[in-house]
Formats: structure tokens, C-alpha cells, sequence
């Protein structure tokens, strides 16, 4: 059996469970979903988006996993901002910016049953900041299908932090889909902060919709992962808006981390800035293609965008593949990439000094790293996640498998 | 001190050094003048270990042990320290981190306990008001943004914060003028204990003005070919080194 037809009889075997557990407006597109999954099967690496990964591979085998129902209590009060299956929102907002016609976005569709909604209603300010942690604790290896939805009307300001733990070290396999709508003039700081482990493998697409003067902050940081994909794909509808999305990726051991974005300015006047910095090392891989797509007609687009990796062992591979596409004659937009080792003179000098070798590694990684992380304006998280990329690199995080360093 | 016998070495493949010797004893100040290419930086990039640096053959001993065995941060542990001809700019690493890291290093590998964070910031200050370094300088990135004075000042400032008991001078002269080399030598000689040695490379007799040499070295092509005493850089400044060379 195919592992595309694998997980369309894993879907037959539950699509009444799943029915029975879930609200109308999600149902209604199940079966939908399954049938676009069928026709289009997981993305080859002759798929331009999903060139440096194998997702078939990645999926084959898992749909052994136990696939947990119902797994949040519900919550159906209407004067949160957080609930559960909003049908309201659900009723207006659900799947509508979602593209199923991407696999994994399909294949979530056709088995998520739960969407965790954030609403903050017009003129609604949250003054602190909301963390929701998604947490592994699984003694048997799993697999989830998990849906977002962020909803800012329009003038809300929110500063929301996404996070994924893994605890224990069984097998695990995500798919997340976040669609996020910023009505005209919100603001909205989204931060997804990934510390799992070596046998995690997670799919994540994040779908965004900005309206007239918004401003928009992505930051995306995986510290600890398996395999992880994220696609992030931002479309500008209102003019004079403004998104930033920056990342940061720490990789070794066999972890592989491929960043997918896509900044679609389909109005004149607005801004994005996208800067993504990796360390590479050990036998991992990073892969990072952003694309930045101007519309005909979207007149005085500003867009810079920068990618900078280091590969800090000969073994670490790093793919990159910034793209600019403009249909508009006025417009001022760049991109830019690097790839580079750690400069040899830099560790030369710290070693005179005294600094041994490895920790002169080590500063120069997480210096190189630190500058995303300095532009988060949220001051104790910039704090907290300095911290957290100097116990990655002293192997203080304990996430991984059968690492030496971590015992 | 230091004892360099027979030294060969090659940097990318090209032979430099062609059979360097030099003793160093305790308490000596030792000058190495020559021409561009001469091997001079490469001596001094040897003696601490460059990986860029291939040793060929001959033997370099430090207070009796092979140094050639020792990595560069070893050699560091044992008082070795080199101002840069060029002092490396590190964005994103803060001098105060970079110290911290070095001399916690050190002291852990000196057997000593690491120095707790009020202790740390208590060196620094005193050690900053010791050799005249703006204090907003010890916050910023390692170098970076320095100017060529400004850098030279700071390899001063980490040499007493270290406290080696060999230094190398790596034409620290480079690119200062006369007020701040001034500042840097006074700097130096402050820091300087009875026992400190030094190699102090330079093209020009100005430095030695200030630092005074016990002996004076010229090395040509690899060699060393002359070895005098201080009057020997006048003598250098007037006529150049053609007249050694025949």
C-alpha cells in the first residue's frame, strides 16, 4: 500500500469517530479534503515547494500511530478570548485562507477535529501576552492533527507565543494549520518557539491575511526538533501594512529544518522584512526558500529580504533559495543570502585568549543566531530566549536521543 | 623562558621560516625587526599556535615544556599572549562576555575557582581605569566599530586583564599615531613585571622609543641575520636593511 493510501483508509477507519467528535463547518470539508489529499498524494521533491525535503518519507509508516480524539476541554465561553471550536468564528473564518490543495494542509483538514480559536475583538488590546504550549507527553508514539485559528478585528493588538515541548521521546508526528486574519489597523506579534526532540516530526503551515495598516511580527525559532516544515505564507491585502517575518534556526545531529515563506504584496504601499539566520552542524540540514511576490499594480512595495547561515561542520548542509517576482514598475525590493563557516580568525583569536575552542564555537554561533532574537521587542522573552540558545548550545536543553552531550 | 631551535615553517604550502634560532629569558625584552615578508608575523603566529601554520621542523620550548604539543588556548594557560596586528572584530559578542569566558578559562585551568559575577565586574572596572580604556568600549561587541587605536587599546586592556608573562608586540605600532602609540607603549610598560619577557615586532624604531629593547633581531628571508642591541634600530632607521643582507 501506498503511504497516500495508507492514510486515506486510516481516514476511512475514523471518519465517523471524527464526525461524531467535531463541529458542523469542519466536517462539512472532510471528505473534500481527503479526496484533493488522494488526487494530489504527498509532494515529490519534483515539487518545486517541497524540493529539499521527503515528505513521503517522513509520513510513511506513522499512520500506526495512535491518533488520540477529543484530546482539550472544551471551553465554550463566549467571553474568552481563547475557546474552542468557535462556531461563529468557525462559521466565517474556517479554511477560508487554508489552501488545500497543499497536501499537508488537506490531509489536516480531513483529520483535525479541534481548533483552538483566539479572538480579539475591534479596539481590544491584550495588554500581556498569551503563551499557549503545546505539549508531548505521549508514552506511545502519535500523531495529531492540529488547528489555529487567530483572529485580530480590526484596531485588536495581541502579542501571542505558539510554543512546541516534547517530554518524552516517543515517536511523534504534527500537522499544524494556523490561519491567522489582522483586520485594519491591528497589530498582532506571533512567536512559534519549537524545543521537541529528535523523533519529532512536525508539519506546520501558517496562512495569514492582513488588512489596511496593520503590522504584523512573525518570528519563527525552532531551538530542538526532528524534522520540522514550516510554511508561511502572508498575503498583504490592505495598503499601508506592514509584516516582518524573522527566524532563527539552531541544527545538529541528523535534524532537519526546511522554512518555506511566502510574502504575497497583492496592494500598493506596504512594507515586509524577512531575515532568517541558521546554524547548521553535525550532520544536519537546513533548507530555507522565501519567496516574495509583488502584484501587478502594488506600487511603492518596499521588501528586503536576507537569509544567513553558517555551516559549522563539513557535514551540515544548508540549502537556500531567496526569490523576488514583481509585476509592479515602482517598487523597491532586495534579497540576499550567505551561506559561511565560523570565521577561522575569530576562533583563533579567542583561543589565544584562553577561550577553549568548543566555547568559542559557541559564542560565535549564538552571536551569529542573537541578532533575530534582538529585534523581538518583547524585552523578557528576547531575555529568556538568549538564555535558551546558550543552554542549546551547551547541550543544557535536554531534548535528544542517545546524545552524548546531554547525559 | 622561551626557547625557539632550528624553526621551519609554512603557511599554504610556502616554506617562511627556514630555521629560526632565539632564546628568550626571563625579564628580556626582545625586538624583531625586517623587511615585508620576511616572516616575522609568521614567528609570532607559530609561537601561539595558528592552525593556519604548519611547523615543519625544530622544536620551540616554554619554560622547559614543547609548546609545539600545546593548543593555542593551552599556550594561553601557560602566560603566553599576543597583541594582534590586526585585532579580530567579533559582532555580537560582548567584550564583557568574551573576558568572562577568557578569564574563567583560564582560572579553571589554573586550577581556581571561576570569579563570581560582582568579583568579574570589579576587575574590569579596576582594570579599565588601569590602562585608560573607555568604559563604552568594554560594553560593545568585541572590536567592532573600533577604531585602529581604539583596537590596540583594547588588546592593552586584555593583556592586563590576562596577565601573561610573555607578550608579543605584533607591530602594534601599525597604524597608530604618535599620541596613542604613546598611550599603548606606556600601557605596556605599566603591565610589565621584572619577570615579563617580550618579542616586540616592529618596521620602525619609534616603538622602541618607548618599549626599550635588550636585543634586536633582524630576520631576512626566513632567518635570522643579525642580532644586537638596542643602538641597532638607529642604525636600521638611517640605512634600511640592505646593508645587512650583503
Amino acid at each position: 500500500m501506498s503511504a497516500e493510501q495508507s492514510y486515506i483508509s486510516l481516514y476511512q477507519a475514523n471518519r465517523e469517530c471524527l464526525m461524531a467528535a467535531s463541529p458542523e463547518v469542519m466536517n462539512t470539508l472532510r471528505d473534500e479534503a481527503i479526496a484533493m489529499f488522494a488526487q494530489r498524494g504527498f509532494p515529490s521533491r519534483k515539487v518545486e515547494d517541497y524540493r529539499y525535503i521527503d515528505v513521503q518519507q517522513a509520513f510513511e509508516g506513522k499512520e500506526q500511530y495512535s491518533m488520540p480524539l477529543p484530546t482539550l476541554p472544551l471551553n465554550s465561553s463566549k467571553q474568552g478570548v481563547i475557546t474552542l471550536n468557535d462556531a461563529s468564528l468557525l462559521n466565517r473564518y474556517y479554511s477560508k485562507i487554508a489552501d488545500n490543495e497543499d497536501a499537508i494542509t488537506a490531509l489536516n483538514t480531513a483529520f483535525t477535529h479541534e481548533c483552538i480559536c483566539i479572538h480579539v475583538g475591534k479596539n481590544q488590546i491584550l495588554d500581556h501576552p498569551i503563551e499557549l504550549t503545546d505539549t508531548f507527553t505521549s508514552d506511545e508514539d502519535q500523531m495529531e492533527h492540529k488547528r489555529i485559528m487567530i483572529v485580530l478585528d480590526e484596531g485588536a493588538s495581541a502579542k501571542i507565543m505558539l510554543r512546541y515541548v516534547a517530554n518524552n521521546k516517543t515517536h511523534i508526528l504534527t500537522t499544524q494549520v494556523v490561519e491567522v486574519y489582522v483586520g485594519d489597523n491591528a497589530r498582532l506579534e506571533l512567536y512559534e518557539l519549537e524545543e521537541t526532540h529528535t523523533s519529532c516530526t512536525r508539519f506546520n503551515n501558517v496562512y495569514m491575511k492582513v488588512g489596511r495598516y496593520a503590522n504584523v511580527k512573525h518570528n519563527n525559532i525552532t531551538l530542538f526538533n526532528g524534522l520540522t516544515r514550516n510554511t508561511i505564507k502572508a498575503t498583504l491585502v490592505g495598503e499601508f501594512s506592514e509584516i516582518t517575518l524573522n527566524g532563527c534556526v539552531m541544527a545538529d545531529k541528523s535534524q532537519v529544518v526546511d522554512n518555506n515563506t511566502l510574502i504575497r504584496h497583492e496592494v500598493p504601499n506596504c512594507t515586509s522584512r524577512e531575515l532568517y539566520k541558521y546554524v547548521v552542524d553535525e550532520q544536519a540540514v537546513g533548507a530555507f526558500a522565501g519567496r516574495v511576490y509583488v502584484a501587478e499594480g502594488a506600487q511603492k512595495t518596499v521588501s528586503e529580504e536576507v537569509n544567513q547561515n553558517i555551516c559549522a561542520s563539513s557535514d551540515a548542509r544548508m540549502y537556500t533559495q531567496p526569490m523576488l517576482e514583481i509585476y509592479a514598475d515602482d517598487v523597491k525590493c532586495s534579497h540576499g543570502s550567505t551561506v559561511g563557516k565560523l570565521d577561522e580568525m575569530a576562533l583563533f583569536y579567542m583561543r589565544q585568549r584562553g577561550i577553549p575552542l568548543a566555547e568559542a564555537r559557541m559564542l560565535l554561533m549564538q552571536a551569529f543566531v542573537g541578532q533575530v532574537i534582538d529585534e523581538i521587542p518583547i524585552v523578557p522573552l528576547r531575555d529568556r530566549l538568549h538564555i535558551m540558545i546558550e543552554q542549546r548550545l551547551k547541550g543544557e536543553l535536554d531534548k535528544c536521543v542517545g546524545c552524548a552531550r546531554c547525559k | 623562558m622561551l626557547e625557539i631551535k632550528n624553526l621551519h615553517a609554512k603557511v599554504d604550502g610556502k616554506e617562511i621560516l627556514k630555521g629560526v634560532d632565539l632564546t628568550i629569558r626571563d625579564g628580556e625584552i626582545h625586538a624583531l625587526m625586517g623587511t615585508n615578508g620576511a616572516g616575522k608575523s609568521t614567528l609570532s603566529n607559530v609561537i601561539v599556535g595558528n592552525p593556519k601554520y604548519e611547523v615543519t621542523e625544530g622544536s620551540i620550548t616554554f619554560n622547559g615544556k614543547d609548546m609545539l604539543a600545546m593548543t593555542p588556548e593551552e599556550r594561553s594557560y601557560e602566560g603566553v599572549f599576543m597583541s594582534f596586528q590586526l585585532p579580530v572584530e567579533i559582532p555580537g559578542v560582548s567584550m564583557t562576555n568574551f573576558m568572562r569566558a577568557a578569564v574563567n578559562a583560564r582560572r579553571e585551568a589554573l586550577g581556581q575557582e571561576p570569579l563570581k559575577a560582582t568579583e568579574f565586574l570589579k576587575l574590569i572596572r579596576d582594570t579599565q581605569k588601569l590602562v585608560d580604556i573607555d568604559k563604552k568600549l568594554v560594553s560593545r561587541s568585541v572590536n567592532e566599530g573600533f577604531s585602529g587605536g581604539e583596537k590596540k587599546r583594547n588588546e592593552i586592556f586584555q593583556m592586563a586583564m590576562l596577565q601573561p608573562t610573555f607578550c608579543i608586540l605584533d607591530e602594534t605600532d601599525s597604524g597608530l599615531d604618535v599620541d596613542a602609540l604613546r598611550v599603548v607603549a606606556e600601557g605596556f610598560n605599566r603591565l610589565r613585571t621584572a619577570q615579563t619577557s617580550a618579542l616586540v615586532i616592529t618596521h620602525y624604531q619609534r616603538l622602541l622609543d618607548y618599549i626599550r629593547p635588550d636585543f634586536i633581531h633582524v630576520l631576512l628571508d626566513g632567518k635570522i641575520v643579525k642580532t644586537a642591541g638596542a643602538e641597532l634600530a638607529k642604525e636600521i632607521e638611517d640605512r634600511g636593511f640592505d646593508w645587512i643582507k650583503e
